[in-house]
């Protein structure tokens, strides 16, 4: 019986295959090749070697870009799960109105960041215009900014995964150390944090791909305003690609140089965090 | 147990059937006339080029599909359609930057019937012998302003000027300006000039048409129509009208990076500004706006004035960044649909009816009788400078802008120095720099 399923194994995957090479396979070999080429259209695109990537790293926009995403990177991986990690342990108290809160919390999270980048131009121009400046004034304005769009945006999603790795946590673990005379804060940090070590994990991943990937909430809050200081590395290929004639293959290549370095950057975390798991 | 092993394979081959069949499209019957694929750049009259399609599919049984791109996505948006098999066959291209992008798709149209129709066929894109681009409209720029509220000015005692005739350079243009700031509550008005908007792509009044008069009279003086190197010899013009929108507005120089072209216009239409720099397409926008208080016989043009020796003879900026190129990789069939198309719409009694009343264009074809002009107050306003013997008309030399990168660096330079946070002398050192190395980026 086994053995006869087995036989026809390639015949289920198919589909799933299909679909995979058509749909990320191909584009993605095809992306590849034409960071090599300089085209206008993928159908007239012609060779021209590695002229396009010394051109990407001649260029200092993409540079002041990968500084700026590396600093908002950062800052916005530890509050998003600071703050998350806070709420999800507050909201794990037993705290009447629990999930009143949780669903507040969480529906930000389902607002397309375009319109997210907008509704907070609005709001935070609203504010500054009390100052007589606006959000593009000055490059701190723009990064603030954005740190607390995503904190906004992000904040409820990682919640919901901490809650439920606190969850998670077998009872009799709390107890054993509040018998033996755990405090608050032992308990804290000696018990909670090392049993949601996972849930860490997928949430500094999630925080870190989604911060360096940032393109959205960039494009529609500043568009990378005063002049490109705040301006990430997505939103910057996506200037290089339809900024200037001629420059798309320059653009495909700065995405190609993109993809590696989100690459490193989330196998590094996972590699680090996952070593600190710990089994209950 | 066998019927378990073919009902599986059965089930699976379906799935995989019905993969197949998603994929591939439905393919619409070929006719030997071929069809036409246009592919609009403006979608402020998106609909009225729907319905001149449907109207010729009537009257002539071609198929004519059209899409709009939206607002400021048009390379965007022809740029993923022209790889596809159903590529468009009919698109436009802003000039001689759009040419260089696109000319391994524009077919030469030197032998079609739209280009024998041009009034000034030196206005079409030429690249040797072949001709390339046809334009289709011509459009003006200038400072509008509202016939109302400067009667009102000129009603007052001591006013500077008499009457629009009187200002007929800068310094009057800002001695007028600045006696009207001061005296704003007087007026009714928040302030001369609508907000000089800097919201992130809402720059192109002052990075492309306020910039194309002092490259305008650089190319003047050196007697070419591009270059690839600037002096930026007339910055300080730029600077006087600029500073002169900057500080005579309603809107404090520090917050003008959160305007948009559309608050400016409606402060315009709702009286609370005098004065906004745009073109005879704007006039739509402002008789849109909810509670607009400027009327058709009020709304009037004034040329850009910077200081130039000659101002008084110098009239709006008037010219074209629309121009039709046929899809040279699409079939001979398509190809001639869509020239044929295009000579109906600009030639057939019908066609032209619409273009006039519905599309609202100036037209360069000598198909239009001089009665065929559109009623739109801004275009007539076009039509009489144009017709005006005694001014010259800026052209539009900002199609020969290196790239848009170098209109965005110099837009985000211009708001720098707006809010105060970097001198004028940067701005034009950083922007004659910047030409060079967008010319140069560009140029392989």
């Amino acid at each position: 019986m086994e053995k006869a399923y087995k036989k026809y194994f390639w015949l289920f995957v198919l589909p799933t295959l299909i679909a995979f090479t058509l749909f990320f396979v191909i584009p993605f070999i095809m992306g590849i090749v034409l960071s090599f080429c300089k085209f206008t259209t993928v159908t007239n695109a012609h060779f021209v070697g590695l002229t396009n990537y010394i051109k990407a790293f001649s260029n200092k926009d993409f540079l002041n870009a990968l500084w700026f995403t590396t600093k908002f990177t950062v800052v916005s991986v530890i509050t998003v799960n600071v703050f998350a990690f806070i709420l999800a342990y507050a909201l794990t108290r037993g705290v009447k109105g629990t999930n009143l809160f949780r669903t507040t919390f969480f529906m930000p999270n389902l607002i397309g960041g375009i319109v997210l980048g907008y509704i907070w131009q609005l709001i935070i121009n609203g504010v500054l215009a009390k100052f007589g400046v606006t959000i593009t004034a000055d490059p701190k304005y723009g990064f603030w900014g954005m740190v607390v769009l995503m904190n906004w945006q992000l904040i409820g999603y990682m919640m919901i995964i901490y809650i439920a790795g606190i969850q998670n946590i077998p009872t009799e673990l709390v107890e054993a150390a509040k018998i033996d005379g755990a405090g608050k804060m032992q308990a804290l940090f000696k018990v909670t944090i090392p049993m949601v070590m996972s849930s860490i994990t997928i949430c500094l991943f999630l925080t870190l791909t989604n911060s360096f990937k940032l393109f959205d909430q960039n494009y529609a809050l500043t568009a990378g305003g005063p002049a490109k200081k705040t301006s990430m590395l997505a939103l910057d290929i996506y200037n290089t690609f339809y900024g200037r004639n001629g420059w798309e293959g320059v653009g495909q290549a700065k995405a190609v140089i993109f993809f590696i370095l989100v690459g490193i950057l989330a196998l590094t975390q996972l590699y680090f965090t996952r070593r600190k798991e710990v089994e209950s | 147990m066998k019927m378990k092993k073919v009902l599986s394979v059965a089930l699976a081959a379906a799935m995989v059937a019905g993969l197949a069949v998603g994929c591939g499209s439905s393919k619409s019957a070929e006719s030997d006339e071929g069809s036409v694929y246009y592919l609009n750049f403006k979608p402020e009259v998106a609909e009225v080029w729907e319905d001149i399609a449907k109207k010729y599919t009537e009257e002539t049984g071609v198929e004519v599909k059209v899409k709009t791109a939206a607002s400021n996505q048009y390379e965007q948006t022809l740029k993923s359609e022209i790889a596809k098999s159903d590529a468009p066959t009919l698109f436009q291209i802003n000039g001689p930057t759009g040419y260089n992008a696109w000319k391994d798709y524009c077919a030469d149209l030197s032998d079609s019937d739209l280009y024998d129709m041009l009034l000034d066929q030196d206005l079409a894109i030429k690249d040797g012998d072949g001709v390339y681009g046809i334009p289709y409209l011509e459009e003006g720029y200038g400072i509008i302003y509202n016939q109302a509220i400067m009667d009102k000015y000129f009603a007052l005692s001591g006013a500077k000027a008499a009457s629009m005739e009187d200002i007929n350079s800068f310094d009057k243009l800002k001695e007028v300006s600045e006696d009207m700031q001061a005296r704003k509550d007087e007026l009714g008005i928040e302030g001369v000039f609508a907000s000089t908007s800097f919201a992130p792509g809402e720059d192109w009044r002052w990075q492309t048409h306020l910039m194309n008069l002092p490259i305008h009279y650089e190319y003047e003086d050196a007697g070419v129509t591009d270059e690839d190197e600037i002096t930026f010899k007339y910055s300080d013009n730029f600077k006087n009208t600029f500073d002169l929108y900057l500080n005579n507005s309603c809107t404090e120089p520090s917050m003008v990076g959160s305007k948009s072209v559309d608050d400016s216009m409606a402060e315009f239409a709702l009286g609370k500004a005098a004065m906004v720099q745009n073109g005879n397409w704007a006039w739509g926008q402002i008789s849109q706006v909810e509670g607009n208080v400027v009327t058709e016989d009020n709304i009037k043009f004034l040329p850009i004035y910077t200081g130039m020796d000659g101002d008084e003879s110098q009239g709006i900026c008037i010219g074209t960044e629309n121009y039709f190129s046929v899809n040279s990789e699409a079939s001979e069939e398509d190809q001639k649909a869509s020239l044929d198309f295009v000579k109906w719409v600009f030639s057939s009694d019908e066609g032209k009816k619409m273009v006039t009343n519905d599309l609202g264009f100036i037209t360069p074809f000598n198909t239009f009788l001089e009665e065929e002009s559109p009623a739109d107050p801004l275009a007539k306003e076009v039509i009489r400078y144009m017709s005006d013997t005694d001014l010259t008309s800026v052209s539009w030399d900002f199609q020969t802008f290196p790239s848009q990168t170098f209109k965005d660096n110099y837009g985000a330079a211009l708001l720098q120095y707006a809010t105060g946070s970097e001198e004028w002398d940067q701005v034009v050192k950083d922007t004659v720099a910047d030409w060079k190395t967008e010319k140069e980026a560009t140029a392989e």
